[in-house]
């Protein structure tokens, strides 16, 4: 969380005031989307979302919200609802978690297919079998390839900002974003959060303008069966095969890191809060040792790197924001210093690792890095994880920073076993 | 020739003859009509003209003799089952 928050708020002259509020991390996301001014919202209650639900259906019904509230029967429906009304024009805005997220999962690649600015607040649950409604981030880890873009915020805040800023991305590269943030953890504990006011979000964020448009006097067919070559069309242009409209999602993800450090830097200017970057640092300056986590485990992870510092190691903390597009280039920029790395995941790629350190070894590949990168999996199913493990997981992989590189086929895991 | 051309970002078509383009090439089996059997041919009036009804993709034309546009039919050969006087044949 920016330390500067009052203070910032003055320092935008153009801004109103702060206006502080106690917020868990749903009503955080609830309050986002209506600032958004959402036109139509079809979600599908589950824990621990669905607070999100019942206070997007109190807006709609009370009137404090222009929104059209359509209680479907499932999560497949919700977001079929999404991106038809998207298609046709309206800002859409769902919420789920874990098995509901998974339900979707044939409608986000779609959504993401048919290029529609829907935005979606996932609320990270861990997936059964075994049935479990407490918090891991294997439901949106397993969305990954999707076509959708993935930020994961840190603390409230964080998540009212994001689903602000997350129209704003979508809607100018014309791709999904799923916003993400942990359960209980964040959605179901109160935080202060400054809520903007209406008429800033409106100067921000400008009306929703489709690339789909449908008129009865210029019909259009959208997303029919398309074969593998391209073809061409009545008037003898060249149309995109499958294969081509795949690419363009692929380029339009690639390109989309300068459109979110731009909307980012803009909500900077007008809120006092700069999220102009796709990962957060803490001290990395003078770090050889950094911890990588996503979502509020990051700051979990700035605890431990408090007790670590005690220590008289230098260690420091970088946050993922972004996990879509993986923002490889500026990593390697960022972890020019580390000469080991620990990746903690609340997910696990079965067989292979956690997502995030996947992502890291990846990046480091051909850069000039030799840090040995050692990943922990840990808070599987709600499984507390406290700041003192996290230490304990670095001064673990300490022999690591001797020996330099090292390739840990498999990850370690912090349980009882 | 590359694809930019069409400025699409998802696919996307208007409804117009040949949109799908030419459909005939999926063609296997093609349709032949015997005017000397087809009624509306044979009574030289308007009459019968199933095929033309239950024609899927709309490719026979009402006319006398009826005509059958063979760079968009596919062949699915329901012109030939529906045919009354069993006046077209698959070849």
């Amino acid at each position: 969380m920016p330390k500067t928050r009052r203070a910032s708020a003055s320092l935008t002259k153009k801004a109103n005031k702060a206006n502080i509020r106690l917020l868990d991390g749903n009503q955080a996301a609830a309050e986002g989307a209506k600032l958004s001014r959402v036109q139509v919202i079809a979600a599908y209650p589950i824990t621990p979302q669905t607070p999100v639900t019942e206070a997007l259906s109190e807006f709609a019904e009370r009137g404090d919200l222009k929104a059209e509230y359509v209680a479907v029967e499932s999560e497949h429906s919700a977001m079929a609802v999404c991106t038809s009304a998207s298609m046709v024009g309206a800002r859409t805005f769902t919420a789920t978690s874990a098995h509901g997220l998974a339900y979707m999962h044939e409608m986000l690649h779609w959504a993401a297919g048919a290029r529609l600015p829907v935005v979606l607040a996932c609320v990270n649950r861990a997936i059964g079998a075994p049935w479990n409604v407490l918090n891991d981030q294997q439901d949106s880890i397993s969305q990954r390839d999707t076509g959708w873009i993935q930020i994961y915020a840190r603390n409230n805040q964080e998540i009212l900002d994001s689903i602000i800023q997350a129209y704003k991305i979508a809607e100018s590269v014309y791709v999904p974003v799923m916003v993400c943030f942990d359960g209980y953890v964040l959605s179901h504990t109160e935080m202060p959060v400054d809520v903007p006011s209406q008429e800033d979000v409106d100067r921000f964020l400008p009306p929703y303008k489709p690339h789909t448009i449908l008129d009865p006097a210029n019909p259009k067919n959208y997303n029919l069966v398309t074969l593998a070559d391209p073809r061409a069309n009545a008037d003898g242009v060249l149309c995109h095969g499958y294969m081509e409209l795949r690419y363009l999602l692929q380029e339009a993800l690639q390109n989309s890191a300068e459109t979110i450090i731009k909307v980012g830097q803009e909500f900077g200017e007008l809120f006092g809060r700069n999220y102009a970057n796709m990962f957060w640092k803490d001290n990395l300056d003078d770090a050889d040792i950094v911890i990588v986590a996503m979502g509020s485990l990051a700051m979990e992870a700035k605890v431990a790197m408090g007790m670590l510092r005690e220590d008289g190691l230098k260690v420091g903390v970088l946050g993922l924001r972004m996990f879509r597009p993986f923002p490889k280039a500026a990593l390697v920029k960022a972890l020019e210093k580390a000469r080991l790395i620990v990746v903690f995941d609340k997910n696990i790629s079965y067989g292979s690792e956690g997502a995030t350190s996947s992502e890291i070894k990846s990046a480091l590949y051909g850069s000039q890095i030799k840090a040995a990168v050692r990943n922990f999996i840990v808070g599987l199913g709600g499984r507390d994880i406290k700041a003192r493990e996290l230490a304990d997981a670095v001064r673990k992989s300490l022999p690591s920073l001797k020996t330099g590189a090292l390739n840990i086929e498999y990850p370690e895991w912090i349980c009882y076993i | 020739m590359r694809t930019r051309d069409c400025k699409h970002i998802c696919d996307e078509s208007s409804p117009a003859i040949g949109e799908a383009g030419k459909t005939g090439e999926w063609r296997s089996l093609t349709p032949v009509i015997h005017h000397n059997k087809c009624i509306p041919a044979k009574q030289k009036k308007q009459s019968c003209f199933l095929c033309w009804l239950y024609c899927p993709d709309a490719i026979i034309k009402k006319t006398i003799p009826i005509q059958i546009n063979l760079e968009y039919c596919k062949g699915c050969g329901i012109c030939v089952q529906v045919c009354p006087a069993k006046a077209i044949t698959m070849a």
